[in-house]
């Protein structure tokens, strides 16, 4: 029983956030509405490369227009990149300009050209149409193969390649000389294809300058906050933070995307000291297409070799990362040190090398999305031990046990840099076996079969690093910033509790997980408790939320900061009830005097630090509010089993998931009702990647899939129940044993879905299929397989 | 243009532009937030509202074709502080993540139920291919539609 009662840590607490999204108050950006406010209309390239020169005079004396800006009327910083990379040949990646409004030359289409400010977003429209645009083309690279070429054209004219850095990770004579011996050796090419995060909520943005203050504050759609206000502030504005103040609302779904700095917020800030008013921009959804930043994109051959028995000897990997035309935020990151360092998966391999390229494109820049890298891996990894199995002989299950990391071997050190601290493999695939009723599958697909119908069953043991990260190690593999996390934790004079995280929630429910927290380890119910989050004004600091770590770094913050508050408590009720310190110990929020029945309960105590008649002042200060940086010191690994089941109709080619059974072991599960809730949403998203989502481009860089009717977003009609189990160790390295949930479900089931397509294909001697399995590329695939026959 | 409607119960008067979307109206005239905008091509559902009695995307049509209507939208279904069944059962059942699509799901959903009462798992499934969630994987959704046609009487 949690100290807390029905509140406390492994209760499915029903969240506190729902009222407000469920009556429609919720506050999302697009909500708010500043007096006097502005509407801005981005005007984008149409081309996905040009020179170009604009003239906006017939424009700027459009009905409503209050102003237009062009690339020259904005001199200030480059839109930062936080992560340097090193070339293998000690050369830091090659880092080209990024202005907020283009200048001369476009290089992609949805690149700002023009920024249009007017009394009404439809004047600002209508004033665009008058804007006169010229475009001088220039060839396109869009194929990352072509980008290395330097002939077929650069991206940066001023830079002397396409390519951002060529970078490798691990020994790659011993993969050579592993190669060059083994028994077998399985090949496969693999694209890891583009995707779309689309966040239901747009990104949104409100630049409100104050002139009497000096004071700027921009409302925007944000995962991290305090991170813009530093990157917009330090790099592209030249605003201290003190004069700078950001605030991401109720966010609507960020999954990555909203993490980056992006144009249009330095843009709406800049341009609301420019004309004194509140500036309100708002993407639609066609907008939202071309400039959010995309997600994967990875080319890439992979090589694994195996002795006789199917044990594994040596990965190799070699891929191409698309950046798209300019660096977002993390972009180097992803195909780098969210990625490569993930290569060992599960398993034992001993030599492991990756090299990596990462290509200029004239494409809308890639960046994080939803797993950033992991996915990426974990793809290829689970993709090559499933045709190795295939080849060889083993059955899919077997392969798998022959080579995981066994129990005892933790803590593990991979030859790719990672130090994984706990994890039980068998125990997740044993679980997951049963949850699937593995047993029962030969039984149904000879029903399928009685119907005409192919059915497989495909696996995925797989492996991630997230609560990203320790600052030093980051740090020495070219982070420009720390990743710890902030909070503090204010009791107030009669005993509630107000938590300020730098962790942002847009959709996790931190206000209900985190305050879970609180009412375990301060013995209060949670209704007493109160999560802020999103003000730089209100939270001391923060890194903000990807990469699953906004429990296991922001709450971890959190319980550092209720220690301080519970070592203060103690003294305070030490000095009322005159013992000393040491006896006194915390129980169901009671501060008692051991073996005794005195006590204090910490409403007590915190009315008597704002009210110190009786109060040790020589020792303390009054008042019952404490503030904590914690920085983690490892990452932390989730990993587990995914199981799918599809069934094929050879006529059509339409994949229908029959079954996805996913058991994680994302450690400690704090409120099991939300941790299935994050798992069903990624498993979603990664069934999606697998049989229905691509960012397609054409050969001149037009998006072909720039709206709903041409990207395949899943709907409800595309799955089944989800079947979700958890298997439980322990993070060793922070003191809740949590590792993290956020992104399991979208890493973990890509491969698994493709596993089972091919594994239902496999009759007619298909071995592989790329993402996404659509019925068009099924259908064929089938076809293609009865002619060879 | 002139346009009288009612909208939650109240009267409702104003002059609007003939190429007014209902949803403009909703959001910026009336400032009922709780309506969201996901997309532009009707697809995502994130706007539905219910007028004169069916679920509708309100940026599909123009005010001006909602003239003399009743609307209600998410803000308009409590009753008082009591939540609607369709609303109690997505808290219950955490059928909402990031609540952006959750307004319109509710809305549709609980025209779903009215029209079909003993809705079937796979009926909720494909009488929501209008809504689009990015959070949820609709697994809680269709838990949660489920749920509340039990409370609505099915
Ligand atoms: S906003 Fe109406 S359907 Fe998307
Ligand atoms: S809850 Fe976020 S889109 Fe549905």
């Amino acid at each position: 029983m949690p100290d807390g009662g029905s509140t406390g840590i492994g209760a499915s607490v029903k969240r506190k956030e729902d009222y407000r999204f469920l009556v429609g108050e919720g506050n999302y950006t697009d909500d708010i509405n500043r007096p006097n406010q502005t509407y801005t209309y981005m005007l984008r390239s149409s081309s996905a490369h040009a020179k170009f020169s604009i003239d906006t005079s017939k424009a700027s004396k459009a009905n409503g227009v209050v102003k237009i800006f062009v690339g020259t009327d904005m001199e200030v910083g480059s839109i930062p990149c936080g992560w340097q990379v090193d070339s293998k040949d000690g050369t830091p990646m090659r880092e080209p300009a990024h202005p907020p409004i283009a200048k001369d030359k476009v290089r992609y289409v949805g690149e700002i050209i023009a920024v249009i400010i007017a009394e009404s977003l439809e004047d600002a429209k209508n004033a665009a149409e008058l804007v006169d645009v010229n475009y001088d083309d220039i060839p396109v690279i869009i194929d990352m193969q072509d980008a290395l070429d330097n002939s077929k054209g650069l991206v940066h004219d001023e830079i002397d390649s396409n390519v951002c850095y060529d970078w490798e990770l691990g020994d790659s004579e011993a993969v050579d000389k592993a190669i060059s011996e083994a028994a077998h050796i399985t090949s496969l090419d693999i694209r890891n294809n583009r995707l779309i995060p689309n966040a239901m909520e747009t990104r949104s943005a409100i630049g409100d300058y104050e002139h009497a203050t000096g004071q700027y504050t921009l409302y925007t759609t944000s995962q991290n906050p305090h991170v813009i206000r530093l990157l917009m502030g330090a790099f592209v504005l030249g605003l201290p933070e003190h004069k700078l103040r950001v605030i991401a609302p109720d966010v609507g779904g960020g999954f990555g995307s909203k993490i980056f700095h992006y144009a249009e917020e330095a843009i709406v800030t800049w341009a609301s000291n420019k004309i004194r008013r509140p500036v309100k921009w708002t993407s639609d959804r066609s907008e939202a297409f071309i400039s959010d930043a995309h997600g994967r994109d990875h080319v890439t051959s992979v090589k694994l070799a195996l002795d006789k028995d199917g044990k594994f000897l040596a990965l190799k990997v070699d891929t191409l990362a698309n950046m798209g035309a300019y660096l977002s935020t993390f972009a180097s990151s992803v195909p780098t040190y969210l990625y490569a360092t993930l290569l060992a998966g599960t398993y034992t391999t001993p030599a492991i090398h990756c090299n990596v390229k990462s290509i200029f494109t004239n494409t809308v820049p890639v960046d994080a999305y939803r797993g950033a890298g992991r996915p990426e891996a974990t793809y290829l990894i689970e993709r090559i031990v499933d045709k190795a199995a295939r080849e060889m002989g083993i059955s899919q299950v077997e392969i798998r046990r022959k080579n995981f990391i066994p129990v005892d071997a933790f803590p593990y050190q991979t030859p790719v840099a990672l130090q994984y601290d706990s994890g039980n493999y068998n125990a997740t695939l044993d679980a997951a076996l049963k949850k699937a009723d593995y047993e029962g599958f030969a039984a149904r697909k000879a029903d399928s079969a009685k119907r005409g119908m192919l059915r497989g069953i495909g696996f995925s043991t797989y492996l991630e690093a997230c609560g990203i990260a320790p600052s030093a190690v980051v740090g020495s593999l070219g982070a420009r910033a720390g990743l710890f996390e902030c909070a503090e934790v204010r009791v107030h004079p009669t005993g509630s509790v107000t938590v300020f995280t730098g962790s942002h929630s847009h959709g996790q429910g931190h206000e209900t997980t985190f305050a879970q927290l609180v009412s375990e380890k301060l013995g209060i119910s949670t209704d007493m408790v109160e999560i802020s989050h999103g003000d730089t004004n209100n939270i001391p600091f923060g890194m903000g939320t990807y990469g699953s770590r906004s429990l296991a770094v922001g709450g971890e913050a959190i319980v550092k900061a209720m220690d301080k508050v519970i070592a203060k408590a103690k003294k305070i009720a030490a000095h009322i009830m005159e013992a000393s310190a040491d006896d006194i110990e915390l129980n169901n929020g009671n501060f008692e005097i051991a073996g005794t029945d005195k006590s204090m309960s910490l409403a007590d105590i915190s009315l008597a630090a704002y009210v110190p008649h009786n109060y040790p002042h020589e020792e303390l200060e009054p008042g019952l509010d404490e503030k904590a940086f914690y920085d983690p010191l490892n990452f932390t690994y989730p990993g587990g089993c995914h199981i799918c089941e599809v069934e094929i109709n050879p006529n059509t080619g339409e994949v229908k998931v029959e079954g996805m059974t996913a058991v994680d072991d994302v450690g400690k599960v704090i409120n099991p009702m939300i941790v299935e809730g994050q798992i069903h949403g990624g498993l979603a998203q990664g069934i999606g990647q697998a049989l229905l989502e691509n960012a397609a481009y054409d050969n001149n860089g037009q998006l072909l899939s720039g709206s709903y009717m041409d990207y395949a977003m899943p709907r409800a009609d595309n799955f089944v129940d989800f079947k979700v189990g958890n298997e439980v160790t322990l993070c060793t390295h922070n003191s809740l044993g949590v590792k993290g949930c956020g992104e399991v479900g979208a890493i973990g089931s890509p491969p698994a879905v493709i596993n089972a397509v091919v594994d239902a294909l496999s009759e007619l001697g298909v071995d592989d299929i790329s993402m996404p399995a659509t019925s068009e590329k099924v259908w064929n695939a089938i076809n293609q397989a009865k002619n060879k026959n | 243009m002139e346009i009288s409607l009612k909208i939650n119960g109240k009267d409702v008067k104003a002059e609007v532009k003939p190429n007014t979307l209902l949803s403009t109206f909703i959001r910026e005239n009336l400032q009922l937030t709780g309506t969201h905008i996901g997309c532009d091509t009707s697809q995502c559902g994130a706007c539905a509202v219910h007028l004169n009695g069916d679920a509708v995307k309100s940026c599909a049509i123009l005010v001006a074709q909602a003239n003399g209507a009743e609307i209600t939208t998410i803000e308009g279904i409590a009753n008082g502080d009591e939540l609607h069944p369709m609303q109690q059962a997505f808290h219950e059942n955490h059928g909402l993540q990031c609540g952006y699509c959750t307004p319109g799901m509710v809305m549709s959903s609980i025209k779903l139920v009215e029209n079909n009462p003993n809705i079937s798992e796979e009926e909720i499934r494909k009488g929501l291919e209008g809504n689009i969630c990015r959070c949820t994987g609709y697994h809680n959704i269709v838990k949660s539609v489920k749920q509340a046609a039990t409370v609505m009487g099915g």
